[in-house]
């Protein structure tokens, strides 16, 4: 098993296991500080996973946002840009899906595939206001993207509330039937779970991170722009053009992610007073994962679970969900200080200290 | 609009610029030393929960007026606390500062949340404090027109921001102690090899920004809202992240961004004051504030440049 985490996300895989275990103690310690029961805690949240069909279909669902913005975060950081953006821009996601959802009417073949492209062309704009303003003015994306987040849900506010909206109900008119993707002989067979095919997209998405990066010049560019912007431009890559381009790839991947939230699972989108969050937790997705495609989706698929499973323990235990946050935080923390973890095992284990040191 | 408009308009800046204040004081004097603080917004979470719960039960147990100060006492304390943490973990372990700086968001946000709810009989929010700051007149001063409005009737904790920008900047700047925590910052070696202690110093700015920080979320806890619920800060630390920066660094700087970052705030209740809305969809005007940190961004201040090491762990012995 450790051998083949090692080939795939190329780290061992000994650090993220202990950090799951230590993430998970550290939870049931606050559990039993706070007078619940721990154990019946975490099978409650075991059991909301995969407990019945239906939860376990609406447990990938709650994944596959996570994935897509997990891989815009990394993506950005591969390319020594941080995106706090990932919000703004799956809000605008949802908001170009919406639009071609709601008010173009088209056959199925081409309806669907055009929501998703406009949508994710919306989310690739969004990024690329930053990664322009920082490559021709030098703003610093961090303050533009955390900007860029108020203004996207401002805007999609403005545009579903002023040309969208279905009066009386506070959300966008229903899409049509051939915009959605959603797969319904999946969705009868897990107790009409919303299944789609946003899904299959996000494991495409993360083959593609993979490829683009590692296996085309222009992937190689930009890591290089990541690594060593001065060095890049010795070099003769243009610095600013790959600034922008990485920015606009990394808001595709975080627009996708609003794009299947509204053709695959909610089918309208609402006007929303505050952000979601999935763009924050993509930031915390990718940390998971090492902004490592392979990782990220490991990533997504622990913090999608531990999530989705966290309501579970709030009805079987009566723990507050939020314990779930302090959990993923504390693996989050054990991942990224692995000086921590092999510390803990130096000082746990002395009669391996000789032989440990390879740890 | 008229004189009194004006004023009011400064005094509502002033009251929303405070917390941004304070947390973007903490966060220059982290990253001054070398550490990036994208915790603002966990540590601004810890403080506001802490102020909230303490000066209920102070309020509760009869302390009166004093309540909200031991609030804002009990916000800074709990401030620390999670920047020990941040502290730990990228000082000693050197574990990435941003990935150390979002956990605590999270670590704080759930912390928070679950006593909350442990506190409170599974409320989602703190029981209401009465006993809050309220806004104090300065005599002669406050008969000035316009600026006896605008600044100086306001809560204590807005003076106590602006004091703390000065001692900050003479801090900075005047003093050895300064000279050190920006040399830690600039060039980590050179400072150790002239003697600075480097993870001391980094030590102690990072529990300061904890102590700022948290303060700030006291104010917004002690002031504005009487509460503390999952919706308390929303996205405050980030704003003052972004005045970190976008004031370069310098306790003026930020202390102008916070401000600019206020005064559009107000200027947004002012145009829903004259029903602009009327003629302005109201979703524009929320977002102005906004735009125009960016138009100014762009047209103004250009490439800020942070300090040297920022961001890089430092091994000691490593010259």
């Amino acid at each position: 098993m450790n051998k083949l985490i090692k080939a795939i996300t190329g780290g061992s895989a000994i650090v993220p296991i202990v950090a799951i275990i230590l993430g998970l103690l550290v939870g049931a310690i606050i559990m039993l500080i706070g007078g619940y029961d721990p154990i019946l805690a975490y099978r409650s949240l075991i059991n909301k996973v995969f407990g019945n069909p239906y939860d376990f279909g609406e447990t990938l669902t709650a994944i596959t946002p996570l994935i897509f913005t997990g891989l815009s975060v990394a993506f950005a950081f591969r390319t020594g840009l941080f995106n706090i953006g990932a919000e703004g821009q799956y809000i605008m996601g949802m908001t170009g899906a919406t639009i071609i959802g709601v008010s173009v009417h088209l056959p199925w073949y081409i309806h669907a595939p055009l929501a998703v492209i406009v949508g994710a062309l919306f989310g690739g704009f969004w990024g690329m206001i930053a990664g322009y303003l920082k490559a021709a003015r030098g703003v610093n994306e961090v303050i533009t993207t955390i900007m860029l987040n108020w203004i996207a849900l401002h805007l999609a506010n403005y545009i579903v509330n002023d040309y969208l909206l279905e009066p009386g109900k506070g959300r966008s008119y229903m899409i049509d039937e051939s915009a959605s993707v959603t797969i319904g002989w999946l969705s009868r067979l897990l107790e009409d779970a919303r299944m789609h095919w946003g899904m299959l997209i996000a494991l495409l998405a993360v083959v593609f991170f993979y490829v683009f990066l590692w296996r085309t010049k222009q992937g190689y560019e930009l890591r290089v722009v990541g690594h060593n912007p001065d060095a890049a431009k010795y070099a003769g890559i243009n610095v600013n053009r790959g600034v922008v381009k990485a920015m606009f790839i990394s808001g595709v991947l975080a627009g996708l992610a609003g794009v299947f939230q509204v053709l695959g699972v909610f089918l309208n989108q609402a006007v929303s007073a505050s952000h979601t969050g999935h763009g924050f937790d993509g930031i915390a997705v990718a940390l998971l994962g090492g902004n490592n495609p392979v990782g990220v989706l490991l990533g997504a698929i622990l913090f999608g679970s531990l999530s989705y499973g966290a309501a579970g323990m709030s009805f079987g235990a009566d723990v507050p969900p939020e314990i779930i946050r302090i959990v993923i935080g504390t693996v989050i923390f054990f991942v990224a200080a692995p000086g921590i973890i092999r510390w803990i095992i130096k000082r746990r284990l002395p009669g391996k200290k000789s032989k440990g040191e390879v740890i | 609009m008229d004189l009194a408009t004006i004023g009011n308009m400064l005094n509502t800046a002033f009251v929303f610029s405070t917390a941004l204040i304070l947390a973007s004081l903490g966060g220059i004097l982290s990253e001054r030393s070398g550490i990036v603080n994208i915790g603002l917004e966990g540590l601004m979470t810890a403080g506001a929960f802490a102020a909230a719960v303490s000066a209920y039960h102070a309020q509760e147990a009869g302390f009166g007026s004093a309540s909200p100060w031991i609030g804002l006492g009990a916000g800074a304390l709990f401030g620390v606390l999670f920047a020990l943490i941040h502290a730990v973990a990228t000082i000693s372990f050197r574990a990435d500062q941003v990935v150390s700086g979002i956990v605590i968001n999270f670590i704080a946000a759930g912390s928070t949340l679950y006593l909350v709810k442990l506190l409170f009989e599974g409320a989602g929010e703190t029981s209401l404090v009465n006993e809050v700051f309220h806004k104090i007149q300065i005599p002669v001063l406050s008969d000035i027109p316009v600026l006896g409005e605008g600044l100086f009737t306001a809560y204590p904790t807005t003076y106590l921001a602006l004091i703390l920008v000065a001692v900050i900047y003479y801090t900075l700047y005047k003093t050895p102690f300064g000279l050190r925590l920006r040399a830690v910052g600039e060039h980590p070696s050179a400072a150790d090899t002239v003697g600075i202690k480097v993870l001391r110093m980094r030590y102690t700015a990072v529990l300061l920004s904890g102590v700022l920080a948290g303060l700030g979320g006291a104010t917004i806890a002690l002031t504005t809202t009487g509460t503390f619920s999952h919706n308390t800060i929303s996205g405050q630390g980030f704003i003052a992240l972004a005045a970190v920066i976008f004031g370069k660094w310098n306790p003026l700087g930020a202390l102008g961004a916070a401000l600019f970052f206020g005064f559009a705030q107000s200027i947004n209740n002012v145009l829903q004051l004259f029903d602009f809305s009327s003629h302005v969809p109201s979703e524009f005007i929320y977002m102005l504030p906004y735009v125009l940190t960016i138009l100014v961004l762009v047209g103004a201040v250009g490439r800020s440049k942070a300090p040297g090491a920022l961001g890089e762990p430092y091994f000691q012995g490593k010259r």
